[in-house]
Protein backbone atom coordinates (compact mmCIF):
# COMPACT_ATOMS: atom_id res chain seq x y z
CA UNK A 1 0.00 0.00 0.00
CA UNK A 2 1.82 3.29 -1.22
CA UNK A 3 1.12 6.65 1.29
CA UNK A 4 0.20 9.37 -0.19
CA UNK A 5 3.70 11.25 -1.24
CA UNK A 6 4.55 13.90 1.47
CA UNK A 7 6.05 16.57 -1.59
CA UNK A 8 2.57 17.66 -1.81
CA UNK A 9 2.78 19.45 1.68
CA UNK A 10 6.53 20.74 1.33
CA UNK A 11 5.42 22.46 -1.96
CA UNK A 12 2.26 24.29 -0.85
CA UNK A 13 3.90 27.45 0.03
CA UNK A 14 5.02 27.91 -4.21
CA UNK A 15 1.87 27.05 -5.03
CA UNK A 16 0.70 30.71 -5.16
CA UNK A 17 3.97 31.30 -7.45
CA UNK A 18 3.27 28.33 -9.84
CA UNK A 19 -0.77 29.82 -9.86
CA UNK A 20 1.07 33.58 -10.57
CA UNK A 21 2.92 32.05 -13.55
CA UNK A 22 0.77 29.81 -15.51
CA UNK A 23 -1.97 32.66 -15.34
CA UNK A 24 0.90 34.89 -17.35
CA UNK A 25 0.75 31.84 -19.86
CA UNK A 26 4.19 29.71 -17.98
CA UNK A 27 3.17 26.53 -19.71
CA UNK A 28 5.81 24.74 -17.23
CA UNK A 29 4.82 26.39 -14.18
CA UNK A 30 1.13 24.49 -15.45
CA UNK A 31 2.70 21.39 -15.13
CA UNK A 32 4.72 21.34 -12.00
CA UNK A 33 1.57 21.90 -10.48
CA UNK A 34 0.14 18.83 -12.51
CA UNK A 35 2.74 16.93 -11.88
CA UNK A 36 2.40 17.77 -8.32
CA UNK A 37 -1.24 16.64 -7.32
CA UNK A 38 -2.54 14.47 -9.89
CA UNK A 39 -1.51 11.54 -7.82
CA UNK A 40 -3.56 12.84 -5.29
CA UNK A 41 -6.51 13.88 -7.52
CA UNK A 42 -6.80 10.45 -9.04
CA UNK A 43 -6.56 8.67 -5.41
CA UNK A 44 -9.37 11.06 -4.25
CA UNK A 45 -11.56 10.22 -7.50
CA UNK A 46 -11.00 6.39 -7.10
CA UNK A 47 -13.30 7.37 -3.62
CA UNK A 48 -16.32 8.40 -6.55
CA UNK A 49 -15.72 5.81 -9.65
CA UNK A 50 -15.68 2.27 -9.78
CA UNK A 51 -12.68 1.41 -12.08
CA UNK A 52 -9.11 3.57 -11.89
CA UNK A 53 -9.07 4.10 -15.20
CA UNK A 54 -12.16 6.74 -15.10
CA UNK A 55 -10.47 8.32 -12.03
CA UNK A 56 -7.29 8.79 -14.21
CA UNK A 57 -9.78 10.25 -16.64
CA UNK A 58 -11.88 12.54 -13.83
CA UNK A 59 -8.81 13.90 -13.26
CA UNK A 60 -7.64 15.30 -16.30
CA UNK A 61 -11.40 16.49 -16.14
CA UNK A 62 -10.59 18.36 -13.39
CA UNK A 63 -7.04 20.19 -14.77
CA UNK A 64 -9.08 21.42 -17.80
CA UNK A 65 -12.26 23.16 -15.11
CA UNK A 66 -9.33 24.50 -13.19
CA UNK A 67 -7.89 26.19 -16.25
CA UNK A 68 -11.35 27.34 -17.27
CA UNK A 69 -12.42 28.29 -13.47
CA UNK A 70 -8.63 29.48 -12.62
CA UNK A 71 -9.99 33.71 -12.48
CA UNK A 72 -12.26 32.69 -9.70
CA UNK A 73 -9.81 31.29 -7.59
CA UNK A 74 -8.61 33.89 -5.50
CA UNK A 75 -6.27 32.38 -2.97
CA UNK A 76 -8.10 32.88 0.06
CA UNK A 77 -8.19 29.15 0.12
CA UNK A 78 -5.02 26.88 0.02
CA UNK A 79 -4.61 25.62 -4.20
CA UNK A 80 -4.90 22.32 -2.72
CA UNK A 81 -8.77 22.65 -1.05
CA UNK A 82 -9.73 24.58 -4.36
CA UNK A 83 -8.60 21.52 -6.48
CA UNK A 84 -10.56 18.89 -4.12
CA UNK A 85 -13.68 21.07 -4.95
CA UNK A 86 -13.16 21.06 -8.54
CA UNK A 87 -12.19 17.54 -8.37
CA UNK A 88 -15.87 16.50 -6.63
CA UNK A 89 -17.74 18.55 -9.12
CA UNK A 90 -16.18 16.78 -12.09
CA UNK A 91 -16.36 13.33 -10.64
CA UNK A 92 -20.08 14.11 -9.61
CA UNK A 93 -20.73 15.47 -12.99
CA UNK A 94 -18.90 12.39 -14.37
CA UNK A 95 -21.25 9.86 -12.40
CA UNK A 96 -24.49 11.86 -13.32
CA UNK A 97 -23.45 12.00 -16.91
CA UNK A 98 -23.21 8.02 -16.56
CA UNK A 99 -26.18 7.89 -15.20
CA UNK A 100 -25.42 5.28 -12.79
CA UNK A 101 -29.14 4.89 -11.13
CA UNK A 102 -28.18 2.20 -9.71
CA UNK A 103 -25.94 1.92 -6.94
CA UNK A 104 -23.04 -0.01 -7.00
CA UNK A 105 -23.40 -2.44 -4.12
CA UNK A 106 -26.77 -3.28 -5.98
CA UNK A 107 -24.44 -4.80 -8.80
CA UNK A 108 -23.00 -7.04 -6.15
CA UNK A 109 -23.99 -10.26 -8.55
CA UNK A 110 -23.89 -13.54 -6.56
CA UNK A 111 -21.83 -14.99 -9.14
CA UNK A 112 -21.20 -18.55 -8.17
CA UNK A 113 -17.29 -18.11 -8.43
CA UNK A 114 -15.78 -18.78 -4.80
CA UNK A 115 -12.48 -17.45 -6.16
CA UNK A 116 -10.87 -21.29 -6.72
CA UNK A 117 -11.24 -23.15 -8.81
CA UNK A 118 -12.60 -26.80 -7.73
CA UNK A 119 -10.03 -28.50 -9.43
CA UNK A 120 -7.41 -27.83 -7.26
CA UNK A 121 -8.65 -30.02 -4.75
CA UNK A 122 -9.44 -33.39 -3.79
CA UNK A 123 -13.43 -33.69 -3.25
CA UNK A 124 -14.78 -33.94 0.59
CA UNK A 125 -15.37 -37.29 0.19
CA UNK A 126 -12.21 -38.27 -0.74
CA UNK A 127 -11.10 -41.59 0.97
CA UNK A 128 -7.62 -40.47 1.82
CA UNK A 129 -7.29 -36.74 0.91
CA UNK A 130 -10.04 -34.84 0.88
CA UNK A 131 -9.65 -30.99 0.84
CA UNK A 132 -6.19 -31.43 0.01
CA UNK A 133 -4.34 -30.06 -3.20
CA UNK A 134 -4.11 -32.00 -6.02
CA UNK A 135 -1.69 -29.32 -7.90
CA UNK A 136 1.69 -28.30 -7.06
CA UNK A 137 1.47 -24.69 -5.90
CA UNK A 138 4.06 -22.85 -7.44
CA UNK A 139 6.76 -20.90 -5.07
CA UNK A 140 6.75 -17.41 -6.31
CA UNK A 141 10.02 -16.68 -4.02
CA UNK A 142 11.94 -18.53 -7.29
CA UNK A 143 10.66 -16.05 -9.93
CA UNK A 144 12.89 -12.65 -10.43
CA UNK A 145 11.49 -9.95 -7.94
CA UNK A 146 11.51 -7.49 -11.17
CA UNK A 147 9.16 -9.74 -13.12
CA UNK A 148 6.14 -8.85 -10.63
CA UNK A 149 7.63 -4.85 -11.39
CA UNK A 150 7.69 -4.95 -15.16
CA UNK A 151 5.48 -2.71 -16.68
CA UNK A 152 3.87 -5.60 -18.75
CA UNK A 153 2.96 -7.65 -15.98
CA UNK A 154 1.11 -4.17 -14.26
CA UNK A 155 -0.48 -4.33 -17.28
CA UNK A 156 -2.34 -7.49 -17.14
CA UNK A 157 -3.17 -6.95 -13.81
CA UNK A 158 -4.75 -3.64 -14.79
CA UNK A 159 -6.76 -5.77 -17.39
CA UNK A 160 -7.39 -8.54 -15.48
CA UNK A 161 -9.33 -6.10 -12.58
CA UNK A 162 -10.72 -4.16 -15.75
CA UNK A 163 -12.49 -7.58 -16.79
CA UNK A 164 -13.96 -8.00 -13.21
CA UNK A 165 -17.59 -7.59 -12.59
CA UNK A 166 -18.32 -3.91 -11.43
CA UNK A 167 -18.71 -4.96 -7.43
CA UNK A 168 -15.49 -6.71 -7.45
CA UNK A 169 -14.15 -4.69 -9.84
CA UNK A 170 -14.98 -1.46 -7.41
CA UNK A 171 -13.97 -3.24 -3.80
CA UNK A 172 -10.43 -4.06 -5.12
CA UNK A 173 -9.32 -1.09 -6.59
CA UNK A 174 -10.36 0.39 -3.73
CA UNK A 175 -9.09 -1.29 -1.51
CA UNK A 176 -5.49 -2.94 -2.99
CA UNK A 177 -5.00 0.23 -5.98
CA UNK A 178 -6.70 3.35 -3.71
CA UNK A 179 -5.32 2.29 -0.66
CA UNK A 180 -9.21 2.82 0.89
CA UNK A 181 -9.84 0.85 4.52
CA UNK A 182 -12.54 -1.65 4.50
CA UNK A 183 -14.48 0.57 6.93
CA UNK A 184 -14.56 3.71 4.27
CA UNK A 185 -14.96 1.00 1.20
CA UNK A 186 -18.20 -0.40 2.94
CA UNK A 187 -19.35 3.24 3.47
CA UNK A 188 -19.08 4.33 0.32
CA UNK A 189 -19.85 1.15 -1.73
CA UNK A 190 -22.65 0.46 0.84
CA UNK A 191 -21.69 -3.23 1.89
CA UNK A 192 -21.60 -5.17 5.32
CA UNK A 193 -17.94 -5.72 5.95
CA UNK A 194 -18.45 -9.49 4.99
CA UNK A 195 -20.29 -8.85 1.56
CA UNK A 196 -16.87 -6.58 0.66
CA UNK A 197 -14.53 -9.53 1.86
CA UNK A 198 -16.18 -11.75 -0.20
CA UNK A 199 -16.12 -9.39 -3.30
CA UNK A 200 -12.00 -8.74 -2.28
CA UNK A 201 -11.68 -12.24 -1.83
CA UNK A 202 -13.16 -13.21 -5.22
CA UNK A 203 -11.70 -10.37 -7.01
CA UNK A 204 -8.03 -11.08 -5.61
CA UNK A 205 -8.39 -14.87 -6.48
CA UNK A 206 -9.40 -13.89 -9.87
CA UNK A 207 -5.97 -11.61 -10.35
CA UNK A 208 -4.09 -14.63 -8.68
CA UNK A 209 -4.73 -16.60 -11.75
CA UNK A 210 -3.87 -13.78 -14.13
CA UNK A 211 -1.06 -13.14 -12.60
CA UNK A 212 0.33 -17.13 -12.19
CA UNK A 213 -0.95 -17.61 -16.13
CA UNK A 214 1.66 -14.68 -16.84
CA UNK A 215 4.40 -14.99 -14.63
CA UNK A 216 4.79 -18.92 -14.16
CA UNK A 217 4.57 -18.94 -18.40
CA UNK A 218 7.56 -16.93 -18.89
CA UNK A 219 10.01 -19.68 -16.39
CA UNK B 1 -7.97 -29.59 11.28
CA UNK B 2 -8.17 -27.35 8.64
CA UNK B 3 -8.22 -28.85 4.81
CA UNK B 4 -6.58 -26.92 2.16
CA UNK B 5 -9.37 -26.05 0.42
CA UNK B 6 -10.19 -24.55 3.85
CA UNK B 7 -7.62 -22.47 3.82
CA UNK B 8 -7.63 -21.22 0.39
CA UNK B 9 -11.20 -19.85 1.14
CA UNK B 10 -10.42 -18.36 4.56
CA UNK B 11 -6.78 -16.63 3.13
CA UNK B 12 -8.48 -13.14 2.68
CA UNK B 13 -10.31 -13.46 5.99
CA UNK B 14 -6.78 -14.48 7.40
CA UNK B 15 -5.03 -11.63 5.42
CA UNK B 16 -7.51 -9.06 6.87
CA UNK B 17 -7.24 -9.67 10.54
CA UNK B 18 -11.30 -11.03 10.49
CA UNK B 19 -10.36 -14.58 12.01
CA UNK B 20 -11.26 -15.18 15.74
CA UNK B 21 -8.34 -16.23 17.79
CA UNK B 22 -8.64 -20.16 17.44
CA UNK B 23 -9.52 -20.50 13.79
CA UNK B 24 -6.32 -18.02 12.97
CA UNK B 25 -4.19 -20.32 15.03
CA UNK B 26 -5.76 -23.62 12.95
CA UNK B 27 -4.89 -21.61 9.62
CA UNK B 28 -1.61 -20.99 11.26
CA UNK B 29 -0.88 -24.04 12.40
CA UNK B 30 -1.78 -25.83 8.87
CA UNK B 31 0.16 -23.24 6.79
CA UNK B 32 3.69 -24.16 9.38
CA UNK B 33 3.14 -27.37 7.86
CA UNK B 34 1.63 -27.58 4.30
CA UNK B 35 3.61 -26.34 1.56
CA UNK B 36 1.73 -25.91 -1.30
CA UNK B 37 -0.56 -23.56 0.64
CA UNK B 38 2.55 -21.83 2.23
CA UNK B 39 2.98 -20.94 -1.20
CA UNK B 40 -0.59 -20.37 -2.27
CA UNK B 41 -0.47 -17.49 0.92
CA UNK B 42 2.52 -16.25 0.02
CA UNK B 43 1.02 -15.88 -3.86
CA UNK B 44 -1.50 -13.59 -2.65
CA UNK B 45 0.49 -11.54 -0.35
CA UNK B 46 2.14 -10.83 -3.80
CA UNK B 47 -0.72 -10.75 -5.44
CA UNK B 48 -1.72 -7.35 -3.33
CA UNK B 49 1.55 -6.38 -3.35
CA UNK B 50 1.20 -5.89 -7.01
CA UNK B 51 -1.83 -4.51 -7.49
CA UNK B 52 -0.41 -1.84 -4.70
CA UNK B 53 2.10 -0.99 -7.51
CA UNK B 54 -0.54 0.27 -10.19
CA UNK B 55 -0.94 3.00 -7.43
CA UNK B 56 -0.09 6.42 -9.35
CA UNK B 57 2.44 8.74 -7.94
CA UNK B 58 2.57 11.01 -11.21
CA UNK B 59 0.72 11.32 -14.59
CA UNK B 60 1.39 9.40 -17.52
CA UNK B 61 3.06 10.96 -20.57
CA UNK B 62 -0.15 11.03 -22.45
CA UNK B 63 -1.81 12.32 -20.19
CA UNK B 64 0.71 15.25 -19.75
CA UNK B 65 0.89 16.17 -23.33
CA UNK B 66 -2.72 16.31 -23.65
CA UNK B 67 -2.80 18.99 -20.77
CA UNK B 68 0.21 20.82 -22.31
CA UNK B 69 -2.53 20.94 -25.53
CA UNK B 70 -5.27 22.02 -23.41
CA UNK B 71 -2.99 25.05 -21.71
CA UNK B 72 -1.55 26.25 -25.03
CA UNK B 73 -5.25 26.10 -26.31
CA UNK B 74 -6.68 27.80 -23.25
CA UNK B 75 -3.27 30.35 -23.43
CA UNK B 76 -3.82 31.15 -26.96
CA UNK B 77 -7.59 32.37 -26.33
CA UNK B 78 -6.66 34.00 -23.22
CA UNK B 79 -4.55 36.08 -25.36
CA UNK B 80 -7.04 36.71 -27.78
CA UNK B 81 -9.47 38.03 -25.23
Amino acid sequence: MVAIANTVESGSHDDGALVAAFRQGDEEAFVALVRRYNGLLVRVACRYTDSFAVAEEVAQETWIAVLKGIDGFQGRAALRSWLMTVLVNCARRRAASERRAVPLAALADGDGDAGRDPTDFFPADHSRWAGMWTTCVSNWADIPHERFLAAETQQRVRSAIDELPPAHRAVITLRDICGLSSSEVCELLELTEGNARVLLHRARGRVRRTLAQYVEALC
Amino acid sequence: MLTCQQIVDLVTAYLEGDLPAHERLGFEKHVAICPPCRAHLAQMRRVIATTGTLTVEDVSGEAELALRHAFRDWNARRGDG
